[in-house]
């Protein structure tokens, strides 16, 4: 085996390697012979070849081998082989390892040498990778020495304490005494390793902290001298004194002043001088400029000094350097909560830090200008943030689609201003935005009756653009459908109407439907958008009904099967597609939450207090209920997409027309009910009793089927609440009863309340039933029973 | 602090001095996303970084790389003038510092910034007493040397820029 070289050489080789084949063959070598070596007996080169080891582990190959040398080196007597093995235990070991163990009695040992390096040394290494148990067995020691030795070993038994206390926070009481004497020394570096191990003693015990209060008069003594006294070139960093001992001080007095009143006044006078006196032209004086200004708002400072914080970092602002604009920044953040005035002065400074090409600067500008959106500026920061949102960095895209969404729903100075934000944002980054953007757009576009014709121009013509952008695909597919009328009128009052035909509309949807960039989910937009048309559109019906049978057997599920239904729709149900496919009602925000597989009795409670919006028609709505009515019907077929395509879909609500033709027949299929008084069928009251009044209509919907609609009103001069009915009948009839419209019953027959119940008699027995009504009037609860024999209309 | 590094522009490690404890491949995984997130940064761009939760400072000097991560409370700018320091520090030890310097004498970095820094918090500010506390650690080392040759054992001593390298090694005969 060649004799190991040295280390020098060792590293030249390495450098030498032209190809990471030959750098690890050397490497190999050499390690190989570290190991012969360390096998053999004390041979005087060992800190040597630990050092080569050392090195070769920082280039990132394995050293492990070396950690049991580590230990034996540090338990030699030799400095140099310390020096090295201490090295290599701070790099070898961690406290995960078990050999760090080992080294725990050397470093005591180590810990009283004469020797002062010799101690330093264990100081530092217990300091770097010192263990909670390493650290409570030589927490003593330590202690021992933050009182009696040099300031050499002081300074370093200082942060070898913090250290301790980081790991086991116990042990802070042992050295809050050592701490508090240590602050009359004159030796910076104590001084600082001092300031240290009492910020993390009253950070972590906030006992410690009421004691430590007393403190504030010396510290600020401290801070005094190092600001005023003349030129130390020991200290001096750029005419800054000291600057690493200033922050530090700075940020003790910030905790000591947190919450106190009294420790706040007597830090007053200091920071008003150090804000005032700092020389600000060199990074080093910011620093301090910067620990100053967090302290002055983190505690109690009187209004002037806040000020003249505040004023400090929108100077910050306006520097040429990005690193202090970037600081400045993270600062206004933090107190854009509390000082959202002050904040809002610099507003302009922060929006042009926008178009800063530096990417950490641009994320903060636009946190903060977030933050600083309000009613009175959101027109010209929505332009700001538009613009930013077309050219910023795709990381941060996500985050400003949402964050100006955000903004437009809370602040929206007008509907179209809503409209228009939104649809802006979606054609510049639809890719980035959340799923839910498009239900919400959806429904505020439902919302906004008025600007419908506008809606729909607009997102037509975004249309044919660009089909790539998957939200705005799908919000412009589902518009089209709703309003396509709107669209073909060729009036519009808020911008100028598009002159398109049936045609144009119908090739622009198909374009969606056959485009390889369409997703699936749009895909299906696209198709239900067309299917609406059919009643909207006179010419092409046609061309609807060819589109749609081709889907018919589409590959993917989903359209195959819609399109089938929509078949279905053409050819069976023709009478009631006009009424299917009816303009929507508007939708609820709690609506929306829910899918096709909830109860009905959730639905009825939620569109309960649904307040009817200008311009549709005039009735109460329950389209859950219709809707296990259509499912029935077609089948059962569920809809798992997002709730606004399940309104769109099939299973869309009806509105009732009292004036349609198409009415009388819908109610007849579907058991159609009607909780206003002018009922067109013919009712017959089956009980009258202290004011409570039950009528019925029965409808027969099948063979064996039928629907039973039980009215009940009050012409009492109280209310009454709590009205629930019961009901029985003969044990080979099937009874279902739907969820009744309500439980209260107004006086004076302001309102009334309908329950539907769904016989089935297969059998075709005669039909009896018994109905158990039960109602609190007056503040008692009564019960009567009543028995139907007859039903008219069977 | 949490921990620093030193590395070159292709992305050698040249120091790794950690203030928290991590396994193996955890620090092998931090550096990776050091070099990368640092060496892409364009020339003019900001000194402060946001990673995970840690800000990462770091500032460029000639070759080398230094980048360091700061927790919540730390003072980014103050960051700045600690690596700025800690340049000076070697930069006095050495006589006109560069990269050779720090990688054929990587234990003599590890000594300056363990002079400087301990546990993650500055230990000295004066620059003073910490080449003054270097110089007498040497010494004492050197005196061991001494002594121990008269013994005859391997014998150990630094690169000095200056003249080539001299090895010395006595063999016991």
């Amino acid at each position: 085996m060649s004799p190991s070289i040295p280390l020098q050489e060792m590293i030249r080789a390495i450098r030498s390697a032209r190809t990471q084949c030959e750098e690890r063959g050397v490497i190999q070598r050499e390690c190989a012979a570290i190991r012969a070596q360390f096998r053999q007996a004390d041979n005087g080169a060992r800190s040597h070849n630990l050092a080569k080891l050392l090195y070769v582990h920082m280039l990132g190959y394995p050293a492990h081998f070396g950690q049991m040398e580590c230990v034996r080196m540090i338990a030699s007597p030799r400095y140099s082989e310390k020096r090295v093995g201490y090295l290599g235990a701070m790099m070898l070991l961690d406290e995960k390892q078990d050999a760090s163990l080992l080294i725990t009695n050397s470093i005591k040992n180590d810990l009283s040498h004469s020797n002062q390096y010799v101690q330093s040394l264990a100081l530092c290494t217990l300091a770097c990778m010192g263990s909670a148990e390493m650290c409570r067995d030589l927490a003593p020691e330590i202690d021992r020495l933050l009182r009696a030795s040099n300031s050499y070993i002081k300074k370093k038994a200082a942060l070898c304490a913090v250290h301790i206390v980081r790991k086991v926070h116990e042990l802070g009481e042992l050295f809050a005494p050592a701490a508090r004497s240590l602050l009359t020394e004159k030796n910076h570096g104590v001084l600082h390793g001092a300031v240290v191990l009492i910020t993390e003693l009253c950070e972590r015990n906030p006992e410690a902290l009421e004691r430590f209060r007393k403190t504030v008069p010396d510290l600020v003594q401290i801070m005094k001298g190092l600001v005023i006294s003349g030129y130390s070139p020991e200290h001096d960093v750029a005419g800054i004194s000291d600057p690493f001992l200033q922050v530090r001080i700075l940020r003790l007095l910030r905790i000591l002043g947190r919450h106190s009143e009294t420790a706040s006044d007597a830090m007053n006078d200091l920071l008003a001088q150090v804000a005032t006196n700092t020389d600000s032209t060199k990074t080093v004086g910011n620093a301090v400029l910067y620990e100053t200004v967090l302290t002055v708002l983190d505690i109690k400072s009187e209004s002037g000094l806040r000020v003249l914080a505040v004023n400090i970092l929108g100077r910050f602002l306006l520097n040429n350097d990005r690193n202090i604009r970037y600081i400045a920044m993270m600062s206004l953040q933090k107190i854009v909560g509390t000082d959202h005035n002050a904040v809002q002065r610099h507003r302009g400074t922060i929006v042009d830090c926008l178009k800063d090409h530096d990417a950490s600067v641009k994320r903060r500008a636009l946190e903060l200008s977030l933050a600083l959106v309000s009613a009175s500026n959101i027109r010209s920061m929505m332009k700001e943030l538009l613009l930013f949102l077309s050219s910023c960095p795709p990381e941060l895209r996500a985050q400003t689609a949402s964050g100006i969404f955000n903004a437009a729903e809370r602040y929206a100075p007008s509907q179209r201003w809503h409209i228009d934000t939104i649809l802006h944002v979606l054609t510049t980054a639809g890719g980035d935005v959340r799923d839910e953007t498009v239900p919400n757009l959806i429904q505020l576009i439902t919302n906004t009756s008025e600007l419908h014709c506008y809606t729909v121009h607009k997102l037509y013509r975004a249309l044919l653009t660009d089909i790539s952008q998957q939200p705005l695909v799908q919000v412009a597919c589902w518009c089209i459908g709703e309003y396509g009328d709107l669209l073909l009128k060729g009036e519009c009052q808020e911008t100028e109407p598009a002159q398109v035909t049936e045609d144009d509309v119908l090739d622009s949807l198909e374009t969606v439907l056959q485009s390889h960039m369409s997703a699936p989910a749009t895909r299906g937009f696209a198709l239900t958008a067309t299917m609406k048309l059919s009643t909207r559109i006179t010419d092409n019906v046609d061309r609807i009904r060819s589109i749609v049978s081709i889907y018919g057997s589409c590959i993917d599920v989903e359209l195959q099967q819609r399109a089938v239904e929509y078949n279905a729709l053409f050819k069976k149900y023709d009478h009631m597609r006009a009424a299917v496919l009816e303009r929507m009602p508007v939708i609820e925000k709690n609506s929306l939450g829910q899918t096709n597989g909830e109860s009905a009795v959730e639905a009825i409670k939620a569109v309960q207090p649904a307040t009817v919006k200008q311009g549709e028609p005039p009735l109460p709505l329950q389209p859950a209920n219709q809707v296990c009515d259509l499912l029935d019907l077609l089948g059962g077929s569920e809809e798992p997409l997002q709730p606004s395509s399940v309104q769109s879909g099939t299973a869309s609500g009806l509105p009732i027309n009292n004036s349609s033709t198409a009415g009388g027949d819908l109610l007849d299929l579907l058991g159609g009910f009607e909780p206003t008084p002018a009922a067109p069928a013919p009712a017959v009251t089956v009980y009258e009793k202290d004011g409570v009044n039950l009528t019925l209509l029965c409808e027969k919907h099948s063979d064996s089927g039928l629907t039973v609609t039980l009215t009940a009103s009050n012409s009492n001069d109280s209310d009454i609440s709590s009205f629930t009915l019961q009901a029985a009948v003969p044990k080979s009839v099937q009874l279902h009863m739907k969820a009744p419209s309500g439980d209260f019953l107004p006086a004076r027959g302001a309102a009334k309340v309908t329950q539907m119940v769904v016989l089935n008699n297969p059998n075709k027995v005669n039909l009896k039933m018994r109905v158990r009504i039960s109602y609190t009037s007056q503040g008692s609860a009564c019960q009567d029973t009543v028995q139907i024999d007859s039903f008219p209309g069977l | 602090m949490r921990f620093l590094l030193l590395f070159s522009r292709q992305g050698k490690m040249r120091l790794q001095k950690w203030f928290m404890p991590l396994t193996e491949r955890e620090k092998k995984k931090v550096m990776r996303d050091m070099m990368m997130l640092v060496l892409a940064r364009p020339p003019r761009s900001s000194n402060f970084l946001q990673w995970r939760d840690l800000k990462i400072v770091y500032k460029r000097y000639a070759s080398l790389y230094f980048c360091a991560a700061l927790e919540e409370h730390d003072n980014e700018l103050l960051a700045l003038e600690v690596l700025h320091r800690y340049v000076e520090l070697l930069d006095k030890y050495f006589g006109n510092v560069c990269e050779l310097d720090i990688i054929f004498n990587f234990e003599k970095a590890y000594f300056i910034l363990d002079e400087f820094l301990m546990g993650g918090e500055v230990l000295e500010t004066s620059k003073i007493a910490v080449g003054v506390s270097m110089e007498e650690a040497d010494t004492l080392q050197e005196v061991q040397y001494k002594l121990s040759k008269t013994f005859g054992h391997w014998s150990f001593s630094h690169y000095s820029r200056s003249c080539c390298v001299i090895s010395r090694r006595w063999r016991s005969t």
